[in-house]
């Protein structure tokens, strides 16, 4: 199993969520994030004073996924995310030693494994609606 | 507005027009049997017409002065929308409190001193118990320096005349009022505010409305040193706009910048507001407001020349913002929306002592010029006054109230205002042959500023010395004024503050005090 983190443009967020549930992966958790990563930094006015925006607004994803899944996600990401300029973020991979389902108590590959896959990547796709 | 003599006139003559189609549908009845009847039909249809001039007065002088009263939610959001998150509740609490404090102070006391010896209020239907002016005999002439009746709107006052007055003036109070609360924001404790309030509701304000608009000695500087028409303001540039941009200038230069404006070498840095959309709309309902303020000041429906004021009042506002939008273009390669929304209003504080004595171009000149203006006072004021003005009060309504009133007395036209302060003819500029008036025009500014700013610095003293000072202390300010001050948070939901995480640590020019990431808040 590994926790893989991808810090991705906030714009391309809606084609990164539909890349990732057509790849099966479904548990996604996100959030907002602001970060720099080697981008200039952006230089604006405001009433007349300079205001400088270092960090940039990001969206963080994190994802527990069982090993079939790990190199589908990278490459899910890696088509949906990428616009080809500096600032398309990174995605991390780091070993994830347990995963407990708190609900049931299950473990590991068990606990990554959503029970309503298949219906909550129909939905996401704009296929059936409940 | 006020002008003792003027409207009078202006409303007969607006009553035989009504009355004249009457008169002939009258004449035109076949079956008079004699002059007799004919003649108490007319009796009775002009006194019908009067009435109906009358109610039509009342109504457009209160319906107006709803308006006005909306003002009070425009600058509210304006001026939260230019301020941090933190201190959102707070900046919006002072301008919600501002109207009621400021209202009942004006009543008690205000009112009287401004309106006490107004003489009859021809529009109206003519009421004249508000008929006691002090005034001081110099050289030969009486000049009016306050009035003295109608305290509490009790005894003579209560009438409705009286009260619908009051309610069209009040409201205009409040607009001078609620200024100061933009150029103070972010530092000021809430205590302090409410005391320096009421100073401005019951006399700062009063005395120089009383001098322009309730028959005192600048009204007088026409029939006394045949100035002019005297100190002409129309709607209030200086009244109104000017007066509270110079109690701001005073009570931002006293209690001193917000922590992190200006670095230590005194570079002034940008605290961006936290919410651009609010001081927008803030901005347009202003605009909207502004309809009532400048065409409200007839203070009667019947006056046609409503539609000239309305009309210049939008065309100053429009050439206003478009005036800052393009300065800022051409300056920083990008317009700024909040300096376009400074823009719109110094445009129509601009307009607003010249709106019925102007042409259409001169209204778009005028606006323009106040958009274009109201930048660079921000930036003087900012950058080399260093006095800081999170919203740019001092500039929009200081800076161009003090053009308004100038303007007029360059560009008045000659097409109205013909008995204004008891003197005949209609109001010129320098520009069209009078320079009397522009010299009164100045005296206006000038008292405006030295009598205003006098009685501002004396009102913060005293505040001082009752409630204990008026700066919070560094570690609310840093904190967010919010929780210390009002104890309810605007946004306690929002999981941080956007300003603490787009600004960086460590960019070099910018202050280490407004760097710090927000303290966890409860």
């Amino acid at each position: 199993m590994k926790l893989i983190t991808a810090v991705v443009r906030p714009e391309r967020l809606p084609q990164v969520k539909a890349a990732l549930f057509r790849a099966g992966v479904t548990g996604i958790t996100i959030s907002r994030v602001s970060g720099h990563g080697g981008e200039r930094e952006l230089q604006e006015h405001y009433r007349g004073r300079t205001v400088v925006l270092e960090f940039r607004e990001k969206v963080r994803l994190e994802m527990a996924c069982s090993e079939p899944f790990v190199e589908p996600t990278i490459k899910a990401i890696l088509s949906s995310a990428r616009t080809g300029q500096v600032g398309d973020g990174k995605i991390f991979v780091q070993p994830l030693e347990r995963v407990i389902r708190i609900r049931t108590g299950e473990v590991d590959t068990a606990a990554v494994t959503a029970v309503t896959a298949d219906q909550v990547q129909r939905r996401a796709l704009g296929g059936d609606r409940p | 507005m006020t002008r003792p003599g003027f409207s009078r006139s202006v409303g007969l003559g607006l009553l035989l027009t009504l009355a004249g189609p009457l008169t002939l549908v009258a004449q035109g009845v076949p079956t008079a049997p004699a002059a007799l009847a004919t003649d108490s039909l007319v009796t009775a249809a002009n006194t019908a017409a009067a009435a109906n001039t009358v109610a039509i007065n009342f109504v457009w002088t209160l319906v107006t002065g709803f308006l006005v009263m909306f003002m009070q939610a425009g600058f509210a959001m304006v001026e939260t929308g230019f301020t941090r998150a933190k201190n959102a509740a707070h900046t919006f609490a002072m301008n919600f409190m501002v109207y009621g404090i400021g209202m009942l102070a004006y009543w008690a006391v205000g009112f009287a001193l401004q309106a006490g010896g107004l003489g009859p209020m021809a529009t109206l239907g003519g009421f004249d118990k508000l008929s006691h002016e002090l005034s001081v005999g110099i050289a030969g002439h009486t000049w009016g320096l306050f009035g003295t009746t109608g305290f509490f709107l009790t005894g003579v006052a209560y009438a409705a005349p009286v009260f619908t007055y009051f309610l069209f003036q009040m409201v205009f109070m409040d607009t001078a009022a609620t200024i100061p609360t933009g150029a103070m924001a972010e530092r000021w404790k809430f205590s302090a505010f409410v005391v320096f309030s009421v100073f401005i509701g019951a006399v700062i304000y009063p005395l120089f409305a009383n001098w322009t608009w309730g028959g005192g000695w600048l009204s007088q500087l026409g029939t006394n040193l045949g100035l002019g028409h005297g100190h002409v303001d129309f709607a209030g540039s200086s009244v109104v706009h000017m007066t509270g941009g110079v109690i701001a200038l005073v009570g931002a230069a006293l209690i001193g910048p917000r922590r992190g404006k200006y670095s230590a070498d005194g570079t002034p840095n940008a605290i961006p507001g936290h919410n651009i959309p609010m001081a927008l709309v803030g901005t347009f309902i202003l605009c909207f407001g502004w309809f009532g303020f400048n065409s409200g000041s007839t203070l009667a429906g019947s006056d046609l020349r409503i539609g000239v004021i309305a009309t210049n009042t939008m065309l100053a506002g429009a050439a206003g913002s478009v005036g800052a939008m393009i300065f800022l273009w051409i300056k920083y390669g990008k317009p700024d929306p909040s300096m376009m929304a400074n823009g719109a209003l110094a445009g129509l504080v601009a307009i607003t002592a010249p709106c019925a004595f102007v042409t259409a171009p001169s209204a778009v000149l005028i606006g323009g010029v106040a958009g274009v203006l109201v930048c660079i006072a921000v930036f003087f004021i900012d950058g080399k006054l260093r006095i800081d003005d999170p919203v740019g009060a001092i500039s929009v309504h200081g800076v161009n109230g003090l053009w308004g009133i100038l303007s007029l007395g360059l560009l008045a036209d000659g097409t109205y205002g013909d008995g204004w302060n008891g003197v005949p003819g209609a109001v010129r500029g320098l520009f069209y042959g009078d320079p009397g008036q522009f010299v009164a025009q100045l005296i206006g500014g000038v008292t405006n500023f030295v009598a205003v700013g006098a009685m501002a610095y004396g009102a913060y003293k005293l505040t001082e010395v009752l409630v204990g000072g008026h700066r919070v202390s560094a570690e609310v300010e840093e904190l967010g004024l919010d929780l210390p001050e009002v104890g309810a948070l605007a946004y306690p939901d929002a999981p941080e503050l956007a300003s603490a995480v787009i600004l960086s640590e460590t960019a070099p020019h910018l202050g280490a005090a407004h760097l710090e990431p927000e303290p966890e808040a409860v």
